[in-house]
């Protein structure tokens, strides 16, 4: 099953507590093809974040469907899609590695649950490790690591999995620019030579104009608008993308 | 210099015993350690499911325990079980039922506040790894909750060895106990034995106390920066 394309039809999420309701997805749709690098930007509170986790459902929508490469994730049981997920990749803004392991246990630990031989997960690892510049680094905690450095060591574990897809939730949006701009020059190379579809949820403009082919904007919880980042960019047709555009250009 | 009654400790058997009286309260320190940590890890767990009853159970035990003082709790398990109930339980045996009853409870939440303070984000990166649950619980969640664990589980076991000292109170001769006895007995011959003994009895709380609680700090500082 080649788990590259993802589409996202009517997604509704509201989260309720005690005396509130948010509704954090209202009918949302996206058709992401193979091999895209997708760009959905909003600001704080648009739903991003939500939307992002109904891809591989470590949140339930409400109602929808979430379809990745022709399977409905909601159909499938509990292991079909634990097998789902180790295809579907995601990396997070503070990275979430294990403190106590050293880089190389880091990147091996995907493989090591999945039962691959100490031998081979070690040099799958290390050539990891090597695509992402940090082979050096095999032996440090990532507590000696830069910011930088230690997305670099999330994006080799996710490839660990060799994924199909790689979700990106505010991946650089503990970085600053200069760092950012690296990370994302290696998120572009592992795309042209894996062929990832890749899934950016960013509240930066600078972000989307680099490296995304294609944009979705949200606000409220809605799809404001989608298409080419360069249209969408230039012609914005919603309040939300101009309002976007013009923190934008504020920044630089 | 004035006689600081040193000298008792040395006559016939006094310092064996004073050490068999220090056994006496690190065996009950030892056992209700044992059974606090074992229970106190499922109450924890317990403790942040979703079962409103069971939380209000194990909230209501947490508060008796830091209400009661540990004094009253023995009472209870000594004296009050045997009017009532008519059990006769060993001085011993009640012992370890309260500072287990104690330990249960405060690991109990010990453990509570460690499992929450690891970031739901962790859970959900390595279930977006494809972990499963059994998974992300014995290799994510549980080493990080016993990493936090270890030290603040070191300085309670410290505050139950030091608050054995109430079981003389229900006729336990431990470490205390002992060294009243021996003051009595060489009333006549060293009136100045209460500081010394005494003195012997601190220096013996301090040398099994002192190694655990550098142990903890030992854990603490490798663990946290490696």
């Amino acid at each position: 099953m080649e788990t590259t394309s993802i589409e996202i039809q009517h997604l509704y999420k509201t989260y309720s507590s005690q005396n509130s309701q948010v509704k954090a997805l209202r009918d949302v749709s996206l058709s992401i093809p193979e091999h895209e690098i997708f760009g959905v930007i909003g600001l704080s509170g648009a739903g991003k974040s939500t939307l992002v986790r109904c891809m591989n459902l470590l949140e339930r929508p409400d109602s929808g469907k979430v379809i990745l490469g022709g399977q409905d994730l909601l159909a499938l049981n509990k292991k079909q899609l634990r097998l789902c997920r180790q295809k579907i990749g995601m990396i997070f803004q503070h990275f979430n590695l294990l403190e106590q392991l050293n880089v190389l246990a880091n990147v091996c630990f995907p493989l090591e649950i999945r039962g691959i031989p100490a031998r081979r997960r070690k040099e799958k690892a290390m050539d990891l490790l090597q695509k992402v510049g940090l082979a050096d680094k095999a032996k440090a905690y990532p507590s000696q690591l830069s910011g930088g450095q230690k997305q670099r060591v999330a994006i080799a574990r996710v490839l660990a999995n060799d994924p199909g897809i790689l979700l990106c939730d505010e991946a650089t949006s503990a970085l600053d620019p200069e760092t950012t701009k690296t990370i994302l020059d290696l998120l572009k190379t592992i795309h042209n030579t894996m062929g990832i579809t890749i899934v950016i949820i960013t509240h930066e403009m600078a972000v989307v104009r680099d490296i995304c082919t294609k944009v979705a904007v949200l606000d409220d919880g809605a799809v404001q608008e989608c298409g080419n980042v360069a249209e969408v960019f230039h012609a914005p047709k919603s309040k939300a993308a101009r309002r976007l555009l013009l923190m934008g250009d504020k920044e630089e | 210099m004035p006689n600081l009654g040193i000298e008792v400790l040395f006559r016939g058997t006094n310092l064996l015993r004073l050490l068999g009286g220090l056994w006496v309260a690190v065996r009950i320190s030892l056992i209700s350690t044992a059974i606090s940590i074992f229970f106190g890890l499922m109450v924890g767990m317990l403790m942040v499911s979703k079962n409103k009853f069971l939380k209000l159970i194990f909230r209501l035990h947490l508060e008796i325990v830091r209400i009661m003082p540990q004094m009253v709790l023995l009472f209870i398990a000594y004296f009050g079980t045997t009017r009532v109930f008519g059990w006769n339980l060993p001085a011993e045996v009640s012992a370890v039922i309260v500072f287990s009853f104690w330990g249960i409870a405060e690991i109990g939440d010990l453990v509570r506040g460690a499992l929450i303070s690891i970031p739901v984000i962790q859970r959900e990166s390595a279930l977006a790894l494809g972990m499963t649950q059994y998974q992300v619980y014995l290799y994510i969640i549980l080493p990080q909750t016993i990493r936090r664990l270890v030290p603040l589980t070191i300085n309670f076991i410290t505050r139950l060895i030091k608050t054995t000292s109430l079981v003389m109170m229900i006729g336990i001769v431990e470490v205390l106990k002992v060294s009243q006895q021996i003051i009595e007995a060489n009333r006549r011959t060293s009136p100045n034995a209460a500081f010394g003994v005494f003195a012997a009895v601190f220096l013996l709380y301090f040398l099994i106390c002192w190694p655990i609680s550098s142990l903890a700090g030992y854990l603490e500082k490798r663990w946290f920066q490696p």
